[in-house]
């Protein structure tokens, strides 16, 4: 009982020091108001407000809170174009997100098959997959927006549903996300075990009946782990784009409030940033689990 | 009629021409229908290449390998094979395991029938209250029965069993013997077991043929014939003369072609041409003049002390 209650607390108030010890540091290094009475040379005595400390436009704790209240109180409100609750550019980060992640998925798990059931695919492919993995974001965008500048659908009042910054941006999310599927599913296809083969060769099962019913089931939690890994990826990959292309959303809500020096606007981007990758990763782990086999 | 399985002059190894590692030599074996042969040897003696080729999953480098008087070109369910690490799939029940041999094989039957076909050989290993549970819910035994009632399920001619209780322990693996023994009994399925164990390939096989190492790779040895009357009463068979007489045989003819294939070092061994230091020894610290290591080419002379065990 005294263990579990250890345990608990340990929990608990071991990171809430961390946090306490972060946040004084912040506030150590924020910038301060200064107000002082200044003669403006004409005999008159102005107030004359100051910021000072070692990052003087760094707003403090307090005043990181008081400026974002309104997006955090109504996280859901929608005020104009640009002017929205957290939660809604949230939201509509992730819509595009989880578009973007879906055609990773579809793309890199076939792709992440052929590699590990086949030594010369692997040999052929595997230094084009190198070579592109590493490459930025910021690098895929424009040329996205090149591949995709024919594309225009509008609908028949002439409004654009999907144009070519729409193509681009999924584009981007899909490319930069896929990689951990890919990698990770062809690891998971060749570890497969030689017995769980030869089960299937002494039943003599089909090719079609080995995929389903020994490739893919044995490969599933290695799977698992690319989405997951892959949905981080995405979810980093979304504020890139969105601040490159402007559109509403978190990133672009970031780079707009920045621009408009409104500084404790992008702290607070930061924290929602992070607390929703957190919670999507803690989400995909779950289900990660439910996979884990033996 | 001619034999359920007749292997000829079979050999088998594995790398390349000049790194060849042989495996097996010359290997000739004869089982007829309904025989219960058991193959003994020595663990990394080819025992598993042998139940290999015999199932298909390898083909011999030489000889040929033939059941029913046609060359065996690759694994197929009418050699059943039962693998040492019992090879469940992790992510599917028991029943499921067994359902996954039933489905594929009898595709003609209903779904109903196809159902109690396969809960009567859950039931044959005593695992009908198991059969809803995973794999890793079960002990290891339990584990191996599910292997043998998925392997039986396919309704084999000949029944493989690649050491299938050696990762069990000593009571478990009795039971499961006389299990496995029993089911034999009943439907009198050609069966290939091999082990490593003298105690067991006696107790339950009728025909115990010695796999024996060689320089060349191993072949089989002289078989020895069981015939205890069935079933057999472990506790009894182990008291009496014919049993202990067998194993000695067994091992005798084993440790001797151990001893004989014993390999011999050609090699010449070099140590390096360095002493270990004096760490005992008082030194004082000097940046410049560093003390050179001692060399074993500059000893006037060197004794060595070799322990032969």
């Amino acid at each position: 009982m005294k263990f579990f209650y250890q345990l608990k607390l340990d929990a608990i108030l071991l990171p809430l020091i961390a946090i306490l010890i972060c946040v004084g540091g912040w506030y150590l290094i924020a910038g301060h108001e200064k107000i002082s009475k200044v003669d403006d040379g004409f005999g008159d005595m102005t107030t004359k407000v100051e910021r000072k400390g070692v990052s003087p436009n760094l707003p403090t704790p307090v005043e990181t809170w008081k400026t974002s209240k309104p997006y955090v109180v109504e996280p859901l409100a929608k005020r104009g174009e640009l002017d929205q609750g957290i939660l809604r550019f949230a939201w509509l980060s992730l819509k595009l997100v989880a578009q973007g992640y879906l055609i990773a998925l579809v793309v890199g798990t076939p792709i992440g098959f052929m590699l590990g059931l086949s030594k010369k695919f692997t040999q052929a492919f595997d230094p084009i997959i190198q070579i592109l993995r590493p490459v930025s974001p910021l690098a895929w965008l424009p040329l996205g927006m090149v591949l995709f500048s024919n594309v225009k659908i509008a609908d028949a009042s002439g409004k654009m549903l999907f144009g070519t910054t729409d193509a681009a941006s999924l584009f981007t999310i899909a490319i930069c996300a896929m990689w951990p599927t890919v990698l990770n599913t062809a690891v998971g296809v060749r570890a497969v075990p030689q017995d769980y083969l030869n089960v299937a060769k002494v039943l003599k099962l089909s090719k079609t009946k080995t995929l389903f019913k020994i490739l893919i089931p044995s490969a599933l939690p290695y799977m698992f782990t690319g989405y997951r890994l892959s949905l981080g990826i995405a979810w980093l990959v979304i504020v890139a784009v969105e601040m490159l292309i402007g559109k509403p959303g978190i990133g672009g809500f970031l780079w707009q409030q920045y621009n408009a020096s409104l500084y404790a606007h992008i702290i607070l981007s930061i924290l929602t940033i992070g607390g929703i990758g957190y919670v999507l990763d803690r989400a995909m782990s779950l289900i990660e689990g439910r996979f884990r086999t033996a | 009629m001619p034999p359920i399985l007749e292997l000829k002059g079979v050999s088998k190894g594995f790398g390349r021409a000049h790194e060849r590692n042989a495996v097996l030599q010359d290997v000739n074996l004869t089982v007829n229908e309904g025989d219960f042969v058991s193959i003994i040897g020595y663990s990394g003696s080819g025992k598993s290449t042998l139940i290999n080729l015999i199932a298909g999953l390898l083909k011999p480098d030489t000889g040929t390998a033939r059941m029913d008087d046609s060359i065996i070109q690759g694994p197929g369910p009418e050699r059943g094979i039962v693998f040492q690490n019992y090879s469940l799939l992790p992510w599917l029940t028991v029943i499921e395991n067994v359902r996954l041999a039933v489905d594929q094989l009898f595709p003609a039957m209903s779904e109903q029938e196809r159902k109690d076909y396969a809960a009567k050989y859950v039931d044959m290993v005593k695992l009908t209250p198991a059969s809803h549970k995973y794999p890793k819910e079960l002990s290891g035994g339990m584990r191996q029965r599910v292997s043998v009632a998925r392997t039986l399920a396919a309704n084999p001619r000949i029944l493989l069993l690649d050491e299938p209780l050696s990762a069990l322990d000593a009571l478990t693996r009795a039971t499961l013997q006389d299990e496995i023994a029993e089911i034999w009994q009943k439907n009198r399925t050609t069966v290939i077991w091999i082990t490593n164990d003298p105690d067991e390939a006696i107790l339950v096989a009728d025909r115990v043929i010695p796999l024996l190492p060689g320089r060349e790779g191993a072949t089989l040895g002289q078989e020895l014939i069981v015939d205890t009357p069935r079933p057999r009463d472990r506790k009894e068979i182990i008291k009496t003369t014919e049993f202990k007489d067998l194993k000695i045989q067994l091992v005798t003819t084993l440790l001797d072609a151990k001893k004989e294939s014993a390999p011999t070092i050609t090699k010449k061994l070099s140590t390096p041409d360095i002493l270990p230091e004096d760490l005992g020894k008082k030194r004082s610290f000097n940046l410049f003049e560093r003390p050179a290591p001692r060399r074993r080419s500059q000893l006037a002379r060197e004794e060595l002390k070799i322990e032969v065990p």
